[in-house]
């Protein structure tokens, strides 16, 4: 393999990890309310302006990393609490255009209160250093972003798999008034979803502003979608089809525009879309999502 | 007091004639041009509670559908003589063409339709939710196409000096179309099992009604008016660019389909006109206070309220001023 294509795969593997992170958020959060979250990705991009704020601010890089998904968990868990507990149970469409107006009305506060100019941001100069692989160099930070989204994609999972809150999260997203009936705070389980959903995308959003380098107020909303888009090839609702949905996708997306001669790079974005549509209509739960009952 | 249909509707020409002469007779463009846009929105609205609201799809895929119609109509309206400059690429049988506006506007919302057609027939067999997501995809796709096929729309820059020749007559008939083919369509069976399909897909197909048929056909036509409307805009205001209908567009209409009530045609047409009114007053108030952005948080702010009061919208499936029980209906 030559090194171009080599470079190409580990550039996908850092995009589908980050990808995947906030995927994995948006699966857990649908699974638990059958809610689309819109606003999902802007917790991404409170997590990018967390960590510059923070590093202005003169904070040394490893208080910053454990400061931001603190704060991530709160932004979801509060966002939540404000406008998402009120229409839990109401109709879908209600839910959907609620959470699409918790973006907005984010996204647009960023604006006013910081303006839509994109900052710099950067990490350290040691994350940039490369490192020999075997016969390959890589980017110290290439190296960091996939092994830390799959340590903290295990840890979310034993989480819900293993202990008596993941059970009482999974209890929930199984059938709510069972377990409202059987004495399992809802209200709880359905907050902390949201908030290691939040603290997840807000740890993509930092390795997103470090990776590449600029934030601004709109960043989320493209990845947010993108992420639902991994979600959905996944098979929505289960953590390990988030995971790789994430990475399929950012593979799939790195690897089209790398390979494809360059007056198409433009198509980028046309081509996750039409993988989408594809992966909808000919597996509509996904790669690893169950069938959904039919209710009458 | 409520008024019958037939009434309501002479009412409403009878505003809409006022409304234009009174523009046309103070002879001022900015105002017209505000007219001409408030106009089309409550076309587009109207057209999206059709589509939305009837079948209880959740289509965000106007935008989409306006994008293609928009460069449709453009494409055969522009002056021939400047083509050559402005979209190179473009084959020679489009080239020498420099059509009037109602033809143009007819393929535009015919080209919409059977991309919706399309589009609709493997898309609308998604559930809600992915419905959502997957139109959401269809609009960044037409942007990105149009971003990228810039040998005909020149890309991002965007096309300018569009002929402004959507006058107040044109769009006014257009939206009095879009009103007049949605109620027609609510007040007979077709528009009806749409409500079925809406309120209870198994129910609607115990009665023999096809969901899938039915979403099909409402999507299309909402698509066929979006089209129309998305070739309009571009000949009021003369410029036309890949991303002048985005997601946040979708957003907005979405917002007044739902604020309005799902399915109500007159809450589509009294909201949309509102929101036409209420922006007009606070994009001063945004300039001097250089607070931007705040149109949006506004909108949001209010959707929500209005979701948490009035989870089924203001006026639900009703028609608010009008008497159900009398003829024209």
């Amino acid at each position: 393999m030559s090194d171009y294509l080599i470079q190409q795969i580990i550039n996908g593997l850092t995009l589908g990890s980050l990808y995947a992170l906030v995927a994995i958020g948006f699966s857990m959060i649908y699974g638990i309310v059958r809610l689309v979250n819109f606003a999902h990705g802007d917790l991404l991009m409170i997590g990018a302006f967390t960590a510059v704020g923070l590093v202005q601010a003169g904070l040394p890089w490893p208080l910053v990393f454990v400061i931001v998904p603190v704060v991530g968990f709160l932004a979801g868990a509060l966002v939540e609490r404000i406008a998402f507990r009120a229409i839990r149970g109401a109709p879908m469409i209600t839910g959907f255009i609620v959470t699409l107006s918790v973006a907005i009305a984010i996204q647009n506060l960023m604006l006013l209160f910081l303006g839509g100019q994109p900052r710099n941001f950067s990490f350290p100069s040691w994350f940039r250093e490369r490192v020999a692989l075997g016969a390959v160099e890589v980017a110290m930070i290439d190296l960091i972003i996939p092994l830390v989204t799959l340590i903290l994609a295990a840890t979310t999972y034993g989480f819900v798999r293993l202990t008596r809150l993941g059970k009482a999260m999974r209890a929930v997203s199984e059938n709510v008034l069972a377990a409202r009936l059987m004495g399992i705070p809802i209200d709880r389980a359905v907050m902390l979803s949201f908030g290691i959903g939040g603290a997840l995308a807000a740890v993509a959003g930092l390795f997103w502003g470090g990776r590449y380098g600029q934030i601004d107020p709109l960043m989320g909303f493209l990845p947010g979608l993108k992420a639902f888009v991994a979600t959905v090839i996944g098979g929505v609702g289960s953590i390990p089809g988030a995971v790789v949905g994430g990475y399929v996708l950012g593979l799939a997306e790195i690897l089209v525009v790398g390979l494809l001669p360059s007056q198409y790079a433009g198509y980028r974005d046309v081509f996750v879309f039409l993988l989408l549509i594809l992966v909808l209509l000919v597996r509509p739960h996904g790669l690893f999502g169950a069938l959904e009952e039919e209710r009458a | 007091m409520r008024l019958p249909a037939g009434w309501a509707l002479v009412g409403f020409v009878a505003l809409l004639l006022a409304a234009i002469l009174g523009v046309q007779w103070a002879d001022d463009g900015y105002l017209r041009t505000l007219l001409a846009l408030a106009l089309i929105n409550v076309m587009l609205a109207v057209s999206l509670t059709l589509t939305n609201g009837f079948t209880g799809l959740f289509s965000l895929g106007h935008p989409a559908f306006m994008t293609i119609g928009a460069y449709v109509a453009v494409v055969l309206t522009y002056p021939g003589r400047r083509k050559g400059f402005m979209m190179p690429e473009l084959p020679d049988w489009l080239m020498g063409l420099e059509w009037p506006l109602w033809p143009a506007l007819l393929v535009a919302g015919f080209a919409a339709g059977v991309m919706a057609l399309l589009v609709g027939l493997s898309v609308l067999r998604l559930r809600t939710h992915y419905l959502a997501v997957a139109t959401l995809g269809l609009i960044i796709i037409v942007e990105g196409l149009a971003v990228n096929l810039d040998g005909i729309t020149r890309g991002g820059r965007g096309i300018n000096g569009i002929p402004r020749i959507a006058d107040l007559w044109t769009v006014g008939a257009c939206c009095l179309l879009a009103v007049v083919v949605a109620w027609r369509l609510k007040h007979a069976s077709l528009g009806r099992a749409m409500l079925a399909v809406r309120e209870n897909e198994m129910a609607a197909r115990c009665f023999g009604i096809d969901p899938f048929r039915l979403k099909v056909m409402a999507f299309v036509i909402g698509a066929v008016f979006a089209g129309l409307g998305g070739a309009l805009i571009p000949h009021v205001i003369a410029v036309l660019t890949p991303g002048s209908f985005g997601i946040l567009l979708a957003f907005n209409l979405v917002a007044v389909v739902v604020v309005g009530g799902q399915g109500s045609i007159v809450g589509a047409v009294l909201i949309s006109l509102a929101i036409s009114i209420v922006t007009e007053f606070i994009r001063p108030l945004e300039e001097t206070t250089q607070l931007f952005g705040l149109t949006q948080i506004l909108i949001a702010g209010a959707l929500i309220v209005v979701l948490l009061w009035r989870p089924r919208g203001l006026f639900g499936v009703g028609e608010p001023l009008i008497d159900p029980g009398r003829r024209f209906r």
